[in-house]
């Protein structure tokens, strides 16, 4: 996602009134910063937030992009542009939390923000993890991280599909853990999610319980 | 049946009430932020609180097909602790956020300076946020506290109609119907007020203005109270509408006065992709 990809992911997705305060509003965020801090909260009610792309109900929301854009505007880097971030995710509800997440990839921010995404990964909310595990968890979380974030949407019923990092990212470690999954749940009886297979596929000695291929219709 | 719960703490409540709720026809609810039996040290403890409230609770009921709003205040109770009253402070940058339909609660507990203090500058930030407010009366002494509370609303320049009084019974209706503010009713298992007296009042004063809810929290209470008391005015020879009424329009309408409320998949289920990919947004679960 760039900037200019949310900008045109939005046309027709919000109202005329929408996208005149979204440019009303990068605008004051580029002439002082701290204007963000009233004009982050106030995103959904002004812009909508139904999903971006209709096919795609964990993926980004229009006031996701609407946010998105909001940060992109501020004119700040470094400590600065970390320290507001950081600010807006601890004072924002689960919808700010989440734009920032998804966010991090469009903001020069290296390393820095890790500790966002290691909070939310802490949550329940499957809206969070789902965010916390998007391009920039792709490119900066660490392994350990990573696959304890991968296993935790598997539990709470998030499709693997909805994370860019699968099945790139996944190593033999992973797949170990997915079939050890596997396993327990076939030993309860219960259906093995399906979408665990690309993960698997890519590790064939990684030994697989039978039944991990079927699927409850 | 439609139901909207205006007053529950749902913090306090378990997925089995989720459940039952849903299947007696409760749909939306607000959470208002108040004390919760134990009580705080710091403000930060409020805030970890508020952010349950706009945060990890919404998704919750989302869960069980319920819409989950909240209102934000330092309740009376805790407005006597100065270890508590910083968290004031911080309520503007709650007060911006989307879930948030009024403030509250606010109002008197033992009516002391400090509850004064707090009642006031709280209904300033609900004129300042352009916010509804939910008055809390007190329990003990009610009819004199509900005198004051009329006083401290009338002074501070909110329009009366963008206040509810609650927790009322036969003795403290009158004032508040004669005020032009809403008239709250908790419905409870025993004392204060029940379903049969709560037809009674609504036979006395019709059908608006009037909120019933259940205040269900951590002390016996019962989230299906709202259910209830619809039950009673059926049978009591009350219409559908006047049902419907009392137990939807008249929480969307004060509440709505927030612009806040959103009930677009609640209102209007099943009709597309559109709304069921709100509803995942929202926190419902997908199916795996
Ligand atoms: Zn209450």
């Amino acid at each position: 996602m760039t900037p200019d990809a949310l900008r045109t992911a939005l046309a027709g997705r919000t109202t005329e009134e929408g996208e005149r305060w979204l440019d009303a509003a990068c605008t004051a965020v580029a002439a002082d910063p701290a204007a963000v801090r009233a004009l982050f909260p106030a995103a959904g009610r002004r812009c909508g937030r139904g999903p971006l792309h209709l096919a795609e109900p964990y993926g980004w929301t229009v006031d996701d992009a609407v946010r998105a854009l909001l940060l992109a505007a501020l004119p700040l880097t470094g400590t600065a542009l970390h320290t507001e971030l950081t600010e807006l995710y601890r004072t924002g509800d689960a919808a700010e939390r989440r734009a920032v997440l998804r966010a991090l990839p469009l903001l020069p921010v290296g390393d820095d923000a890790l500790p966002l995404v290691h909070d939310a990964l802490r949550t329940n909310d499957t809206r969070l993890v789902a965010a916390a595990l998007g391009d920039y968890a792709t490119h900066h979380l660490d392994a350990a991280a990573y696959r304890q974030g991968v296993l935790k949407c598997v539990f709470t019923g998030i499709p693997l599909a909805a994370l860019p990092g699968l099945p790139d990212r996944a190593d033999a470690e992973l797949a170990r853990m997915m079939s050890a999954f596997a396993a327990e749940r076939t030993a309860a009886g219960r259906p093995v999610p399906a979408d665990i297979q690309p993960v698997l596929a890519r590790f064939p000695e990684i030994p697989v319980p039978t039944a991990t291929a079927r699927r409850e219709a | 049946m439609r139901i909207f719960d205006p007053h529950i703490h749902m913090t306090s409540r378990t997925t089995d009430d989720y459940e039952a709720m849903h299947a007696a026809g409760v749909r939306a609810l607000v959470e208002p932020a108040f004390w919760l039996g134990q009580p705080r040290t710091s403000a930060a403890s409020f805030l970890d609180y508020f952010d349950a409230l706009i945060g990890w609770e919404p998704f919750r009921a989302a869960q069980f097909g319920i819409r989950h709003h909240c209102t934000i205040a330092l309740n009376p109770k805790e407005a006597n602790d100065p270890r508590c009253t910083e968290v004031l402070r911080h309520l503007p940058r709650y007060l911006a956020k989307d879930g948030v339909v009024a403030v509250g609660e606010i109002g008197y507990d033992s009516m002391t300076p400090a509850e004064d203090h707090a009642f006031a500058a709280q209904l300033q930030l609900a004129v300042v946020h352009e916010l509804p407010a939910l008055v809390h009366s007190p329990h003990r002494d009610k009819a004199a506290g509900v005198d004051r509370t009329l006083a401290v609303v009338r002074e501070s320049g909110i329009a009366p109609e963008r206040v509810v009084v609650d927790h009322l019974n036969e003795v403290t209706v009158k004032q508040v119907a004669d005020s032009g503010c809403w008239m709250g009713f908790s419905i409870y298992p025993d004392t204060k007020m029940d379903e049969h007296r709560m037809v009674a009042v609504l036979r006395e004063y019709g059908t608006e203005r009037i909120l019933v809810n259940s205040a269900a929290d951590w002390g016996r209470s019962d989230p299906l109270k709202t259910r209830r008391t619809a039950d009673a005015m059926l049978a009591a020879g009350f219409s559908a509408d006047d049902v419907d009424q009392v137990l939807w329009r008249n929480p969307v309408a004060f509440y709505g006065q927030s612009g806040r409320l959103e009930l677009d998949d609640v209102e209007a289920p099943g009709t597309g992709a559109t709304f069921e990919g709100n509803s995942v947004l929202r926190g419902a679960r997908a199916e795996v």
